[in-house]
């Protein structure tokens, strides 16, 4: 997949490096500020209540 | 995506024109590999998150829920003093009280969100939550408390240092609570370090009047009795209680939902609060002594 990617890459190395680490900039984003926050209160973690009924 | 990787690498490469199994094990060796390299840089990104991104947001949410507290109490309003002094009547999510553990360092305070009866995730993310339909700050009962322990602003990550005696005050406009780490001597672990809490006797054991509470317990996640007016004490309503408590809950241990980390404190001294003290910025002198106590 990552060679994949890196061979439809257009321009010289330079270029390729640049929008490569766009690209991993925009996954980590798209990750942190949207896939997470929502996925998160799904996972058993961090559940700090007790019930009082 | 392992399968992708296979025919991606495959498509482009116009070298030999049939490939051999080698080559097709080789493939699916690499998009194995990139597939499990990219999870575990997924869940490591996810720690980041967990333990960076959501105090980010959760100590600007506190600060916002703190400001307006104290800009309330500047103002001459008070959540805690509606009509009739109705919990059910306070906003959910509006600050209350102010919390401060002098055993968690002198810059140690959050103000403590008004929560739904359980409270919830968004009540949560702007601060320690009060239960509902637990007590008032002061009150007797029981005070409930419930606290983020990893992330999310982490009001109780460091609530296991907490030694018996050690003072647990709470802020509200007009009184300072102080409440003491249940457990003996003061210092001590106050894991299952019972005290013995004064009750109103029950019909069916005319002669008990004081029943024991922990310092400090770990508990299931189902266990509801620690937020009782007695806690763990279901046969004592809250016409049995006689003395005030405040009951913190967080997750235990770090990290995970499997258990709770309950800390229970009994009210010990009250000092009036005035606009002049919240003016001033300053602790009272007698609540300024009690970080002294811890330090030294």
């Amino acid at each position: 997949m990552y060679v994949w990617i890196w061979r439809h890459l257009p321009g010289p190395l330079a270029l390729k490096l640049l929008q490569t680490l766009l690209l991993v900039a925009a996954v980590s984003l798209l990750l942190l500020f949207v896939v997470f926050p929502w996925i998160e209160p799904h996972l058993p973690i961090n559940q700090v209540t007790v019930p009082t009924k | 995506m392992s399968e992708d990787t296979i025919v991606a690498a495959r498509a482009p490469a116009p070298g030999p024109p049939r490939s051999s199994a080698g080559d097709r094990v080789r493939f699916l060796l690499r998009g194995i590999g990139q597939t499990l390299i990219t999870f575990g840089l997924v869940v490591l990104l996810f720690a980041v998150y967990e333990v960076w991104v959501t105090n980010i947001f959760a100590h600007r949410a506190q600060e916002k829920v703190y400001n307006t507290l104290q800009h309330d109490w500047l103002t001459g309003q008070d959540p805690l003093a509606l009509p009739g002094g109705k919990v059910s009547a306070i906003p959910v999510g509006t600050g209350i009280a102010v919390l401060y553990i002098p055993r968690l360092g002198a810059g140690y305070h959050f103000a403590i969100v008004q929560g739904s009866d359980v409270p919830k995730d968004a009540e949560l993310e702007k601060g320690p939550a009060h239960y509902a339909d637990t007590q008032l700050p002061g009150e007797i009962g029981n005070f409930g408390v419930a606290g983020h322990r990893v992330g999310k602003g982490e009001p109780f990550l460091n609530i296991d240092k907490l030694r018996s005696g050690d003072p647990v005050i709470v802020e509200t406009r007009t009184e300072w609570y102080v409440y003491r780490v249940l457990g003996k001597p003061a210092g001590a672990d106050p894991q299952d370090n019972a005290a013995a809490i004064p009750v109103k006797p029950h019909p069916h054991d005319p002669h008990v009047n004081r029943v024991p509470v922990s310092g400090r317990e770990i508990v299931d996640p189902s266990d509801g009795q620690v937020l009782l007016p007695v806690p763990n004490h279901p046969k004592y309503s809250s016409d049995n209680a006689t003395v005030a408590l405040i009951t913190m809950t967080t997750c235990h241990p770090k990290f995970t939902a499997s258990q709770r980390m309950i800390v229970h404190a009994e009210l010990q001294t009250q000092v009036h609060n005035t606009k002049k003290i919240i003016n001033s910025g300053a602790l009272p002198p007698a609540i300024e002594t009690l970080y002294q106590e811890v330090n030294g």
